[in-house]
């Protein structure tokens, strides 16, 4: 499925300074029975973020209103376990479209990028300055520029650069997906497959 | 192929990319593609919207598994959502072609259990499934691995997904392993030394004594875990083993393909001056019987041990300290004598014909404990065949156990079998995260001994003492 195209994005930033917050987390297993990809945000962070009688938990960060954005913040070894894309397509229907951590659990990394989510991977201690200044000022804004792959702290000025292949960047500079990239190159494709061992 | 030292994993990989893009992933070209209910339907519908179609439907296998009840399949699922993802899996596969084995399909069983059984899996094959455990195909030499559903959709429109080929990470373990140590309890070790993200990056490679020596499904189990190292997958060099394991099964090569399939297989292996991003070496004699005590698994430990302080573990204190709450446990608690209230023996980590004869030969003249309920889910139709062939299931009821229908189950409780909210579970699955056997259910995973022993004990017991 196409995505908008990422280009700049500024923005407050929700704070989960949770390390290996899994995809378990990000939405339950007992919440992936759709056969279509709509209202995923409704459940994430299903079990952190409510009640087993449905109401809102007070104490988590989704359920507090000083904190809002389209930038999410999490904890070292984010999104790993389960390949269930339905993570991703939870954490874009809530309406975040960046992950910052300072490290991604690879499937979730691809999922992400596939579904127009950017994870920016930063520094330990890059991470602990984004941290203390969202935490203690809801308002503080985070500039991230994909063209020039850096993550900045506006009020700060605080700068870091982020790394992404040049393929990657180029599809969500201009709202590609992988898809239209193997559907051009099927006649290749069907050559390999010719000479194939199995 | 190169003619410099390479590996396992290079030649594999390197004999399937069928485009390099420069500053960007290979086009790896899968051979094998396996599908369930949950993670494909949104797959088959973005075929629809694009309006393109299956590549090659004979090179993708479909079972159903994740949300399937584990009592009385013959009747209509109950839960409507779960009926209807296993519908939109049968109506797509037989729109396109794609062999299909639902429910009450004598084939039917947890996809990476049914793919090596049925001989789908091969040494040397590149495979994909959207389930991260499709890691466990790697014990075959095979470079298997889970993707998003968006990848998917990929396979099945154009038989390759697109990847940045991983860093190498070579795994040895030499010796011996002791009474009561398990396929299992190795890849728990490992987790306990390197934590839940130590191999992300990598793939890896299982090497030395430990792997040449264990079966199939051992090297299953192991291969299993390598993704909650945060790898995308490992693998084990093809062998003798492998070959004998796969020889008459169904759709493994016959005849003549059969010697020319083992002529290739025999060379994959890692040449001997290959190198490796990353070599970690252990010793058999450091592994005993494992247990995790936290909400990941890489937090877990030799049986006999104390839970650590946090100082100890490589997780921040903020988070070991939030995990250990989550499961009414602290620092330096023993683990031997934890209360249990759940054992489930089962997934495809340990569902399969070894793990119930592990099980069994456990509880064999004896009870299960009465404060225990126990679900004891084969991994396929074709296990619980076994099981009951073997004489395992009148040894299993002879100790107070049923045996339920094969499925994913309480692995990640998508079905009823959700263990209840702060009771604990001695699990031979794969994950212990918060909520994974239910909301607010509490894992302890071990292997299917650890797992028999409180069973019959009702508490964490050393099944050494047992034997």
């Amino acid at each position: 499925m196409a995505y908008d195209k990422f280009t700049i994005l500024k923005s407050t930033a929700v704070p989960l300074p949770i390390e290996n917050v899994d995809t378990d987390q990000i939405i339950p297993a007992r919440f992936l029975k759709a056969t279509e990809r709509k209202g995923f945000g409704d459940n994430l962070f299903r079990d952190w973020r409510y009640n087993s009688d449905n109401s809102p938990k007070q104490d988590f960060i989704l359920n507090d209103p000083t904190y809002t954005g389209k930038i999410l913040v999490g904890g070292k070894n984010f999104g790993s376990g389960s390949s269930r894309e339905h993570a991703a397509w939870a954490i874009y229907d809530y309406g975040f479209r960046c992950v910052v951590s300072s490290f991604f659990a690879d499937i979730f990394r691809n999922n992400s990028i596939n579904v127009g989510i950017l994870p920016v991977q930063v520094s330990p201690e890059f991470l602990d300055k984004i941290f203390k200044n969202v935490i203690g000022d809801p308002s503080t804004e985070l500039e991230v520029n994909l063209n020039d792959q850096t993550i900045t702290i506006v009020k700060t000025g605080d700068k870091e650069s982020f790394v992404i292949n040049g393929y990657k960047k180029h599809n969500l500079l201009n709202g590609f997906d992988d898809i239209d990239y193997l559907q051009s190159m099927k006649e290749e494709i069907g050559g390999f497959a010719a000479k194939s061992n199995y | 192929m190169s003619t410099s030292p390479s590996t396992l994993f290079d030649k594999v990989w390197d004999s399937h990319v069928v485009r390099k893009i420069e500053d960007g992933p290979d086009v790896l070209f899968i051979d094998r593609h396996f599908i369930h209910e949950v993670t494909s339907p949104v797959a088959f519908l973005g075929l629809k919207t694009r309006g393109i179609s299956v590549m090659y439907p004979n090179r993708t296998f479909a079972t159903a598994d994740h949300n399937t009840p584990t009592i009385n399949q013959h009747l209509p699922v109950q839960d409507p959502l779960s009926a209807n993802q296993l519908k939109a899996l049968e109506e797509n596969s037989a729109k396109y072609g794609i062999s299909h084995w639902g429910l009450n399909n004598p084939k039917n069983g947890i996809v990476h259990v049914v793919g090596p059984e049925n001989g789908i899996t091969q040494p040397g094959m590149t495979i994909v499934c959207g389930d991260s455990h499709t890691s466990t195909h790697g014990a075959f030499g095979a470079i298997a691995f889970g993707i998003g559903t968006s990848e998917v959709e990929m396979v099945l429109s154009s038989q390759c997904i697109m990847q940045p080929k991983p860093k190498k990470l070579r795994i040895t373990i030499n010796g011996k392993l002791g009474k009561g140590v398990t396929p299992k309890d190795v890849p728990l070790f490992i987790l306990s030394q390197i934590t839940a993200s130590g191999a992300t990056g990598y793939f890896i490679e299982f090497a030395g004594e430990v792997f040449e020596n264990m079966s199939m499904e051992g090297r299953m189990t192991v291969c299993n875990l390598s993704i909650e190292m945060g790898a995308r997958g490992g693998m084990v060099a093809p062998d003798e083993t492998t070959f004998a394991y796969l020889k008459g099964r169904e759709l493994a090569p016959k005849g003549e393909a059969w010697d020319k399939a083992v002529a290739y297989w025999k060379t994959l292996k890692t040449d001997a001056d290959a190198k490796f991003d990353l070599e970690l070496n252990y010793h058999a004699d450091n592994i005993e019987p494992q247990i995790t005590y936290g909400t990941n698994p890489g937090l877990g430990t030799g049986i006999t041990h104390h839970i650590p302080f946090a100082k100890e573990v490589k997780d921040g204190e903020a988070s070991y300290k939030k995990s250990l709450d989550y499961m009414g446990f602290h620092e330096d608690d023993q683990l031997i004598g934890k209360p249990v209230d759940y054992v489930f023996l089962g997934s495809c980590t340990n569902g399969r014909i070894e793990d119930f004869r592990a099980f069994a030969s456990l509880v064999k003249g004896r009870k299960k404990a009465d404060n225990i309920t126990a679900w004891l889910v084969p991994g396929s139709h074709i296990v619980e065949s076994q099981i009951k062939e073997e004489g395992i299931l009148d040894i299993l009821n002879a100790a107070g156990f049923q045996l339920r229908q094969p499925g994913c189950s309480a692995c990640l409780a998508m079905n009823d079998d959700k263990v209840p909210a702060g009771k604990y579970a001695v699990s031979t699955s794969n994950r212990n995260f918060e909520g994974r056997q239910g909301p607010g259910a509490r894992t302890l995973l071990a292997s299917p001994l650890v797992a028999a022993a409180a069973a019959v004990t009702g508490k964490v017991t050393d099944p050494r003492e047992l034997m």
